[in-house]
């Protein structure tokens, strides 16, 4: 090959590279290991790792423990769809571009709203692309978001508006739903767009016709963020005057994996379709007339408008988002509704079986679907600590987000809770508030609770 | 060429939706086990759906037959040689997939208290160290999820860099010859863009360089480059031009696209770059899954670390019980959080499984290997008929791409790139990345990464040569090209036009 080349050594190939700027050494890293070695320094590092096979795990906050079908790993590890890039060449891409256009679809019928894009990174980063298309859209820039946002998205917003040069105003929670009265004072006519989330990070299911009407009045942008896995029984945002819905797609047909790789999905109203953020597979012909997918509207993409671009995304989670197209098609549209119901049955029980255990309360009475906030009259990270020697992972500690809400636990139910799992939770929350109590009394709090490190 | 209809092209593209059948079904639920209480008494009915969205109605075998027809409608790097310039088509080791499924990395819930997911950050920081140790800075933040993440958080970093000099600094340079995220992530940054022109050898001009830092020093913020560059070249002047930069008070920023040709054989951080962004789907295989999942983390030099997204994995030293590790929220200075949770860690198990198995010396080899490769290429397609038809760019040895101009096919052949790219695919080939970058007439930019096999470069330069010599007789063969795939040539104007982006039920 060098001969080829007409080179001496692969080092005269190197030569472009001025010689200071040589590395002139090896990396300082482990040599390399064979495949039998890396999977055992892999599974030793997993097996540090409580997960969710090893505990019943009632921590939701955006991201759940669904049960995925097999059929979805089955589909994704295809080599077909699992090593192609972005599907730049159609006619060579034509099962990649109609899944992503079936994947629309489906997203488009949850969120009954008519245009969706073929998927963003995660659900706070679409938030934050949203804002950046209602900013377009209304030459305004000044957001309103709801403290009931997932604290995660109002803090990715907020990073970006620092870019956007736009600001970004806080309205707060009353019984766990949005300050609508405060709402409608926040909202202006220099405001871009208003978020809520529903069901809000307390999991109440806010009243968002009710509340958007201030954005209505003031020609903002309506943006939703929603959990897709209650878009079964819950009024999708489109009917709730939403001009944008999008939200984290982790529940539908992706792993917890830590945090990601997930996909954000993301639904407009026909009226902005020329600013969507991310890939849109459309339908057209080929020279035949056959029927065929190409990537559409590309003219509103960094490749082709470079610093004009409705958004800078390019590489996406494609793969993530045939995973929830195949979870969904197997749902399909009974099952989807029939487990909607069964979340929303199953958390009415827990929350009302955790809710009677003595030193909890509810945090909020408003209506749930498949999460729900509770106060304990104990410490919640040693009441944590307590459940998960009993292998449980209880919830999520809102004071870590809420400061207002230092004795909350935000507590999630997948179809993977079982009823036993639930009275299990009530029992094991009783019994670590009891304990905590009861050394308060006895004066032994100077106890820490065990280090696993 | 007489057209005669292929099987699949024969079978029409039928969605999923148009294979509903009301009733039918695949998903078993589990039993709800509670009381069956009607929903309009859980929740107020006019918060309610009346109907359940449209989704398919389907049974388990139909849908498996129906992605597994969709997928012998792809082509995919398992299936041939892939040489999309700037994408690093490299293999997708499935050793990767095998750990990133491990329940205790794939169920992992992402808000577990960091003392019970400590395999999890340790595995992120050791990411980190190695990510540091490539890139030669000694800060890195796993966070980004993609390369335009990466640079969206670049320039995010740079802005609040400068702000805590009390600086606000407009301008944001690039060359002329950048990917099309750079100056898009450059005004959702809030800066503007200022070109800067390449010069004969393919690399940042220097003339044009000084003049525009001259108009304004003090408005300079950053200057993004990528090196190699676009061209596939080390672009020599890197050390003045970072020294010009700094001069002016600005920052660097290293686009990692092309870091596939410089692992182990030269830095970032040595040549002066302050931010780095590593696209963990190209150079670190995670696979491309058709458009992501990939991960673009961030290694900086000590002036940007403050600045760094919150939450950051830190090892913590624990007294006597060997180290622990931790997610830092409490940054004062950070730009904020760019996303949820931590990050996509199913791409970090990946990556760092592959630095892992290749080593410090296999990722020096890699790139060894991916620069040779791509020279033996560029050697092949100067011979012959591509030698004349398609010329090499700019003349000299590329780094692990190259990029040639189809200008005189085009006037001679009345051929197109595209033409060329779209008849590549009748020979099994993925073509190269066309029309770009900009600054090269009718560009084909081609990569062919360390783990393609001589043979299979021959075959590339073969087809090559035999589309070429096929046009000299008949042009209009590869015009109408191609004839062999799932669908013929495909009217992208229409679907831009009058946009149609779901199945209407």
């Amino acid at each position: 090959m060098l001969a080829a080349i007409g080179a001496g050594s692969v080092d005269e190939l190197f030569a472009q590279i001025p010689e200071p700027l040589r590395l002139g050494r090896p990396l300082a890293l482990p040599d390399g290991m064979s495949e039998a070695e890396v999977f055992e320094r892999l599974a030793a590092l997993a097996a540090r790792n409580e997960d969710a096979e090893r505990q019943a795990c009632f921590v939701g906050a955006g991201m759940y423990d669904h049960y995925v079908p097999a059929i979805v790993d089955a589909i994704t590890q295809r080599s077909e769809f699992l090593t192609p890039y972005t599907p730049y060449q159609p006619e060579i891409s034509q099962g990649g571009l109609q899944a992503m256009f079936e994947f629309q679809t489906a997203m488009s019928e949850l969120t009954g709203l008519p245009v969706s894009n073929a998927g963003l990174y995660e659900g706070p980063s679409s938030v934050a692309s949203a804002a950046y298309l209602a900013m377009a859209a209304t030459k305004r820039g000044r957001f309103v978001v709801s403290r009931g946002l997932h604290p995660h998205s109002r803090e990715t917003l907020e990073t970006y508006s620092v870019g956007y040069g736009a600001e970004v105003v806080e309205v707060g929670l009353d019984g766990g739903e949005t300050d609508a009265a405060a709402l409608a004072a926040a909202v202006d006519g220099e405001t871009a767009a208003v978020f809520l989330q529903s069901p809000n990070f307390l999991g109440a299911i806010e009243r968002v016709e009710e509340l958007g009407a201030a954005a209505k009045e003031q020609g903002a942008l309506l943006v939703v963020a929603c959990d897709p896995m209650t878009l079964g029984v819950l009024k999708p945002p489109g009917e709730q005057g939403a001009d944008i819905a999008l939200g984290e797609g982790q529940p539908l047909g992706n792993r917890l994996d830590f945090g990601g790789p997930s996909f954000g999905f993301f639904c407009a109203t026909e009226e902005q379709i020329r600013r969507m953020p991310g890939r849109i597979a459309g339908e057209t012909d080929d020279a035949d007339g056959r029927r065929g997918f190409v990537l559409a509207l590309q003219t509103r993409e960094q490749h082709i408008r470079r610093e004009k671009a409705t958004h800078n995304i390019c590489t996406a989670q494609a793969l993530n988002a045939l995973g929830a197209m195949v979870h969904l098609a197997w749902l399909g549209r009974e099952g989807f509704r029939e487990l909607g119901e069964l979340l929303v049955r199953r958390t009415a029980y827990a929350r009302e079986r955790v809710g009677a255990v003595e030193g909890v309360e509810l945090l909020h009475d408003a209506p749930v679907a498949r999460e729900f906030a509770v106060r304990l009259d104990a410490p919640v990270d040693r009441v944590l600590d307590r459940c998960a020697e009993r292998g449980m992972a209880a919830g999520y500690p809102l004071g870590r987000e809420y400061p207002e809400f230092e004795d909350g636990l935000l507590v999630a139910i997948t179809e993977r809770r079982t009823r036993a799992q639930i009275d299990a939770l009530a029992e094991a929350l009783g019994a670590a508030i009891q304990a905590e109590n009861g050394e308060k009394v006895a004066d032994s709090a100077t106890k820490t609770p065990t280090e696993v490190a | 060429m007489a057209l005669t209809e292929t099987p699949m092209q024969a079978e029409r593209a039928r969605t999923i939706y148009e294979k509903s059948k009301p009733g039918r079904r695949a998903a078993v639920l589990p039993d709800a086990e509670v009381p069956e209480t009607p929903l309009a008494e859980l929740i107020p009915s006019g918060l309610l759906r009346a109907e359940p969205p449209r989704l398919p109605e389907i049974a388990e075998p139909e849908i498996v037959r129906h992605y597994n027809k969709l997928s012998r409608r792809n082509f995919d790097l398992d299936s041939g040689f892939y040489p999309l310039g700037s994408c690093t088509m490299k293999h997708n080791p499935r050793l990767n997939e095998r750990v990133a499924a491990l329940p205790g990395h794939a169920r992992l819930h992402p808000a577990q208290d960091p003392k019970r997911a400590q395999g999890a950050l340790e595995l992120m920081w050791l990411l980190q160290e190695s990510l540091s140790e490539i890139c030669g800075l000694p800060h890195v933040s796993l966070q980004p999820s993609a390369g335009s993440h990466g640079e969206l958080a670049g320039l995010l970093l740079t802005r609040a860099y400068h702000a805590d000099r009390g600086e606000e600094r407009t301008k944001v340079l690039a060359p002329d010859t950048s990917h099309g995220t750079n100056p898009a992530s450059v005004t959702m940054a809030g800066f503007e863009v200022v070109k800067v022109a390449t010069n004969e050898r393919g690399g940042v001009e220097m003339d044009d360089l000084r003049a525009k830092i001259g108009e304004d020093p003090g408005q300079v913020a950053c200057l993004m480059l990528t090196n190699p560059n676009t061209l596939g070249l080390f672009d020599e002047n890197i050390a003045e031009i970072a020294a010009l930069i700094h001069e002016a008070g600005g920052t660097l920023y290293y686009d990692g696209a092309n870091l596939n040709a410089v692992m182990g054989q030269s830095r970032p951080g040595d040549m002066g770059f302050d931010i780095v962004h590593v696209n963990l789907h190209k150079s670190f295989s995670q696979p491309h899954g058709g458009g992501g999942p990939g991960a673009g983390p961030i290694a900086v030099s000590e002036r940007i670390e403050p600045y760094l997204p919150r939450p950051q994995v830190v090892r913590l030293e624990n007294n006597g019980h060997g180290p622990a590790y931790g997610l830092d929220h409490e940054r004062p200075k950070s730009i904020g959080r760019l996303r949820g949770f931590q990050g996509n860690f199913g791409v970090f198990v990946r990556s760092y499984a592959y630095i892992l198995s290749l080593g410090g010396d296999g990722l020096a080899e890699a790139s060894e290997t991916a620069v040779l490769n791509a020279n033996y290429l560029k050697a092949r397609l100067a011979a012959g008929r591509a030698g004349e038809r398609l010329p090499i760019a700019f003349d000299r040895h590329c780094m692990h791409e190259f990029v040639l101009s189809g200008k005189p096919m085009k006037k001679e052949l009345g051929l197109a790139t595209l033409d060329l790219a779209k008849r590549l695919l009748d020979f099994g080939f993925h073509p190269p990345t066309v029309y770009f970058p900009l600054l090269v007439e009718e560009a084909l930019m081609i990569e062919p990464t360390e783990t393609e096999t001589k043979e299979s470069l021959d075959g590339f330069a073969e087809a090559i040569e035999a589309i070429l010599a096929e046009a000299e007789g008949d042009p209009e063969i590869a015009r109408q090209a191609p004839y062999t795939t799932p669908v013929r040539r495909l009217d992208e104007v229409k679907a831009t036009r009058r946009p149609v982006v779901r199945q209407p039920l």
